[in-house]
């Protein structure tokens, strides 16, 4: 699916350093992510999980340092390219008209369509498939203002699904759903993952979610990656005290038993 | 993925949802009365003429194809001369008013956004009131002083409007609102006094706000038409981006659209059409705001729907509405389309109120 060779990084970030006016949010941070990983972003609020995936995924120029997607400078890459090779879940937004949701899904295929025919016969195969992969089906001619944030979340995976990269970023994708639902979206990732080797890259609150689903576990504390492995050693019950000033019984992880 | 767990059984049902789901019966509709107001608004006035007549001297004018009707060269004055430009400037301003109203409600996600919010009312009039109390009399083909000064009103504002506050960044539409809205204000300050001072101009400039397609003639459609219909159709061209665009910038971006150059392009490219309609027309209201919503009601917000449906039933809207004004001794346009309009708009939002909605 990805034309690199094998072990190869799909995204690269070296001596990264991200900032705002003035205030550095991302200070020299290093990460890679190979083809076909999992990988979770975990850290306290205010921490640099969404910058850090700002600047991954192109938004955010970097003050310092360098981001290469499959062996190229993130920035030099063409944006049609770009948004088909990465694909990020929408923050929520309202939308100002009413819209129903398999018009919401097709926007996902904008990267792919040609720029005046539209949608064709691939782009509507690959809406209907992510509707029905998320689950939505029932909600396929609803208008989108009328769902729940909960059923929103769920159509904004599903752009991101129809999108069909072979990388897939998501920022807090579980916020407004149910125990059930957070589960199913966890379990989706994990098939999107296993069976098709798209590599994922999500930034969680949910430690448990973290743990339980994710064989790589990154966390990032003030701007800096302070630890990045498996759940088992990232995810300690010292390391927790220390980056989120917790006591881990609270949390009450999966990792122990896993 | 539990699939009935979330989804409520809601199928919206009756008529709505018909319609709907066929775009192109909403289309044939629009076209068949866009073919009716031209075929009434030339037949009827002081003096009737038929609507083979109307189809003869059409067909005998454009193709020189006689279909056997005989035509006296009154009618023929009447429908070519005097009636048929102004029918369809009527239309030609419909149509891009309602794309231009469109365009600025789904770039800015704004449903209260019209062709004039970027300013472009106040500078096309603040042109018109300096060329009504200039001292020269200029015509060029046509065109007078108050055309130009009104075009390059319209666009001037909508550039320094863009340019003040069209950067982008945290809050960048709300921005770009506020600064139409504070740019409108000093024009219309402008505007006031210049009709305070204006003595015995003041009714050419009253008319000029009140809009009107008395003046239409052949030579006027000819040369607003490439630019209304040229905006149009490279508006209609883009029609994805303003798709992609509703879901906000940054989800835009990630979808591979560059969304201030889209902006920038759709902005001016709606604010050309305005400009071009409200030099031949003046300030027509009511068009550009009303129409995209009923359209958006019976076919969704989809562009490559709204845009040119929306463009039909402009033009078919705007040439009934200035048919009518004639028929009721020559009242302004806006004031039938108001009148007549706003209520039916009216009844639409409270039929909507279950299933869609605005």
């Amino acid at each position: 699916m990805i034309a690199v060779a094998p072990g190869a990084p799909v995204l690269a970030a070296k001596a990264l350093t991200v900032g705002y006016a003035g205030r550095t949010v991302i200070d020299a941070a290093d990460l890679s992510v190979a083809p076909g990983e999992r990988l979770a972003l975990v850290g306290p609020n205010g921490a640099g999980k969404s910058s850090l995936l700002r600047a991954l995924t192109g938004v955010l120029a970097p003050r310092a340092g360098s981001i290469d997607l499959l062996g190229e400078a993130v920035d030099q890459v063409p944006r049609k390219k770009l948004a088909r090779t990465i694909a990020v879940v929408p923050e929520l937004a309202d939308l100002p008209f009413a819209m129903p949701v398999e018009e919401v899904v097709a926007l996902g295929r904008l990267p792919h369509e040609p720029p005046l025919t539209g949608l064709r016969p691939t782009d509507v195969a690959a809406v209907d498939g992510a509707i029905e992969r998320i689950g939505i089906t029932g909600l396929r001619r609803r208008d989108m203002r009328e769902l729940s944030m909960g059923e929103r979340q769920l159509v904004f995976i599903a752009v991101a699904v129809a999108q069909a990269a072979p990388i897939l970023v998501l920022d807090e994708p579980t916020t407004h759903l149910d125990i059930r639902h957070q589960v199913d979206v966890m379990e989706l990732l994990v098939d999107l993952n296993e069976r098709d080797g798209t590599t994922v890259i999500a930034v969680l609150h949910d430690l448990a979610l973290a743990a339980h689903f994710f064989p790589r576990v990154v966390v990032l504390a003030n701007g800096r990656i302070v630890g990045d492995g498996a759940p088992t050693e990232t995810l300690s019950a010292e390391r927790i005290r220390e980056v989120f000033g917790v006591d881990p019984a609270l949390v009450r992880l999966p990792v122990g038993a896993a | 993925m539990a699939a009935g767990a979330l989804s409520r059984d809601v199928e919206a049902g009756g008529l709505g949802a018909w319609v709907r789901a066929r775009p192109l019966v909403v289309g044939v509709v629009a076209v068949v009365l866009l073919v009716v107001t031209l075929i009434l608004g030339v037949g009827l006035g002081s003096v009737r003429v038929a609507p083979a007549e109307t189809i003869a001297v059409i067909l005998s004018r454009v193709f020189g194809i006689d279909i056997g009707v005989t035509i006296t060269p009154a009618t023929e004055a009447i429908v070519w001369d005097l009636r048929l430009p102004r029918v369809l400037t009527a239309m030609l301003i419909g149509c891009g008013l309602a794309v231009a109203g469109t365009t600025f409600q789904g770039l800015l996600r704004n449903p209260l956004a019209d062709p004039y919010v970027l300013g472009t009312a106040s500078g096309a009039a603040v042109g018109a009131a300096i060329a009504v109390l200039l001292p020269i009399q200029l015509v060029v083909v046509e065109f007078g002083l108050l055309h130009g000064l009104a075009f390059v009103g319209a666009l001037a504002s909508a550039w320094l409007v863009f340019r003040l506050g069209g950067m982008g960044g945290a809050g960048g539409l709300t921005r770009l609102l506020l600064t139409g809205y504070a740019v409108g204000s000093v024009l219309a300050a402008v505007l006031t006094m210049a009709m305070y001072v204006s003595g015995a101009e003041l009714r050419q400039i009253f008319s000029f706000l009140l809009g009107g397609l008395g003046g239409s003639s052949w030579v006027r459609l000819i040369v607003a038409a490439p630019l209304i219909i040229g905006s149009s159709v490279l508006i209609m061209a883009r029609g994805r981006s303003l798709d992609g665009m509703l879901l906000g910038d940054a989800a835009a971006g990630h979808l591979g659209i560059d969304v201030s150059r889209e902006r920038g392009i759709l902005l001016a490219l709606a604010s050309m059409a305005t400009a071009a309609a409200v030099a031949i027309s003046g300030l027509i209201g009511f068009v550009g705001l009303v129409v995209p919503h009923v359209v958006r009601l019976l076919v969704g917000p989809a562009a490559h729907r709204v845009l040119p449906i929306s463009a039909i039933a402009g033009a078919a809207l705007l040439s009934a509405a200035d048919l009518g004004a004639r028929l009721v001794g020559d009242v302004p346009v806006g004031v039938v389309m108001a009148l007549l309009g706003a209520p039916f708009f009216l009844f639409l939002l409270n039929r909507s109120r279950s299933g869609y909605q605005l």
